[in-house]
């Protein structure tokens, strides 16, 4: 649906994105990842014919973005981080704007109640935009770029400065449109990207440094996987039994309440122990109050491949076998303790979330 | 273009700007009408719309100020560029509902010749002439401040530029005396808008100067078209 090849773009003398080559299929629900800065937002601007490039190929659906412009945007419904409204129009004289303005064909008063109904801004129709909460005006912007019905929608940041209610109401329309038309979203949310996407883009300065679903970029940069387990009973006695079991490769305790502890195990290469150790520990009589299985989440991901220095050469080497993975469990065992101190702070809140949206 | 047209036509009258130009136009051109017109008892209008080209260099840059720099601050210009409309279309909406006001608050004006018929016996072709070649007149000034306007981010910068540079053309006449040299004094007599602005004057719709001020507007619309560009490009 849409191809990007080659494509870099110069501002004077800093390149805000560079020899970026990605694709995106009919259907497709991407997310892009970055921090700010590493041009998620002018590429974006340059896929919707706002910007143009300096060298490269942009087409959608077939239509290259500079030589046939008018096709291809017709084909796009874009979000910008700013929803572009004219603050002293009512909703409904903006929206009947944007209608002209992308000289749709089809029924003008079903259309708009449609769009309206479906981002949930019939209440507001006869509002000046500027009187608008930050909310409302994103999902007026969400609408505007549903008018038309474009196969392509491209959402820059679209929850930013939403309430959490708000945010899960835009997710769950993002999911909704995402059934029947292609999507590229940008966000820095993570859980978020996970929630939604069906593929991620990680680009950092420019760059490409990741694609691939969130399960599989979580997994194969995971390496280990870590156990956390609220067990109750003698420490010694308890962490005997756990020593006993194959494949574990670390175990840590702390202090919950009495005579219950916590334990953090890590286990050899990215085996499961979960079903050995509940019979072992049963069999002792100690029992679990709380199990959690904590993957590396793409938070973790997103971290490792932004902030480490030579980005390119940590994938290539994750992506090898153990030996070459060996520098990688190190820099995990890191990260991890970074989050064990957290963990120890506030409950396993943190990890519980990321996991719920792993899941999902 | 039309939709952007009919959008800006309304946001003329949705903000005071509408209203305070056709309220100052209006009042002027009643008072020229009736300190020229009426105390002399005389029905030629040239000195009428000479007065009031002084006061649409203060007016005009009033109606483009906003076109284009109020797009690029609240960042609406993203909606505009990424729609299937070409800049062309764009430029084109923006400076036609600018000249539509222009040549609204022109036909309320039309009251004057209409009490002069009443009362007396105006030349109707060249009140026509006079007419024509103002609207022209206004056109491109209009054209020049669209151009400002595209290539500012800022309503005020705007104004003031568009206004010293319509003044400047006010005062080309006497620049173009500053000059001993023949040739540049050639050039500044031929851009000089008022000069071919004088022809119509006299009531003579020559096609020269119609196709003068025409290709006037052109050259700024696509100086406007190009500064737009230009700014997607860099």
């Amino acid at each position: 649906m849409i191809q990007i090849t080659n494509l870099t773009k110069k501002f004077g003398n800093k390149v805000a994105v560079d020899d970026v080559t990605f694709k995106v299929e009919k259907g497709e629900i991407l997310g892009f990842l970055g921090p700010n800065g590493a041009g998620k937002t002018t590429t974006m601007n340059i896929i919707t014919g706002y910007i143009s490039y300096t060298s490269g190929s942009v087409t959608v659906d077939g239509m290259d973005i500079l030589k046939n412009p008018e096709e291809a945007k017709k084909r796009i419904g874009y979000l910008p981080e700013n929803p572009p409204l004219y603050l002293d129009m009512t909703v409904w004289d903006y929206l009947n704007f944007v209608f002209d303005l992308k000289a749709i064909k089809i029924d003008r008063n079903e259309h708009l109640q449609e769009v309206m109904q479906t981002v949930k801004i019939l209440d507001v129709k006869n509002r000046l935009i500027k009187n608008l909460s930050k909310g409302y005006r994103q999902r007026v912007g969400l609408a505007q770029a549903l008018l038309g019905n474009p196969e392509i929608l491209i959402l820059d940041e679209p929850t930013v400065g939403l309430d959490p209610k708000q945010i899960n109401e835009i997710r769950s329309v993002i999911k909704e449109l995402g059934r029947e038309r292609t999507i590229i979203l940008s966000s820095h949310i993570l859980p978020e990207v996970s929630a939604i996407c069906e593929r991620v883009i990680i680009i950092n300065n420019g760059r490409i440094v990741a694609s691939d679903s969130p399960e599989n970029l979580s997994n194969s940069l995971a390496g280990t996987t870590i156990l956390n387990v609220r067990i109750e009973g003698d420490k010694d006695a308890v962490t005997n039994v756990l020593q006993s079991l194959d494949n574990v490769d670390s175990i840590e305790v702390s202090t919950y309440t009495g005579s219950i502890y916590n334990y953090r195990i890590k286990t050899k290469d990215e085996t499961d122990i979960r079903r050995d150790m509940f019979y072992a520990l049963a069999e002792n009589r100690m029992p679990i109050m709380q199990l959690s299985h904590q993957n590396l989440s793409l938070e973790d991901v997103f971290l490792k491949l932004t902030t480490v220095e030579p980005s390119e050469e940590k994938i290539s080497a994750s992506k090898d076998s153990n030996d070459a993975g060996e520098s990688n469990n190190e820099d995990i065992s890191d990260s991890g303790q970074d989050a064990k101190a957290q963990d120890s702070d506030e409950g396993s809140g943190d990890n519980m979330e990321i996991q719920e949206a792993d899941n999902q | 273009m039309t939709a952007i047209f009919k959008r800006e036509f309304k946001a003329y009258f949705t903000s005071p700007i509408g209203y305070i130009y056709l309220g100052i136009f209006l009042f002027f051109s009643g008072f020229f009408f009736s300190a020229i017109n009426l105390m002399y008892t005389m029905t030629d209008m040239s000195p009428f719309f000479s007065n009031l080209t002084i006061i649409l260099v203060f007016m005009l840059p009033l109606l483009t100020m906003r076109l284009f720099a109020e797009e690029r601050r609240n960042k609406t210009d993203q909606l505009l560029l990424t729609a299937p409309v070409s800049v062309f279309g764009i430029v084109m909406g923006k400076f036609l509902s600018a000249a539509a006001l222009f040549g609204f608050s022109l036909i309320i004006t039309f009251v004057y010749p209409a009490v002069m018929l009443i009362y007396g016996n105006p030349l109707l072709s060249t009140v026509l002439a006079l007419y024509c070649g103002f609207f022209l007149l206004g056109c491109s000034l209009i054209s020049i401040g669209v151009f400002v306007s595209a290539s500012t981010e800022s309503q005020i910068t705007a104004a003031i530029i568009s206004f010293v540079i319509l003044l400047f053309i006010q005062l080309s006449d006497w620049v173009s005396s500053l000059f001993n040299n023949a040739t540049v004094k050639k050039i500044f007599d031929w851009l000089s808008v008022t000069n071919r602005y004088q022809e119509f004057t006299d009531g003579v719709l020559s096609l020269s100067s119609v196709m003068f001020f025409i290709s006037f507007c052109a050259v700024f619309i696509f100086l406007t078209i190009s500064s737009i560009e230009k700014r997607r490009w860099s």
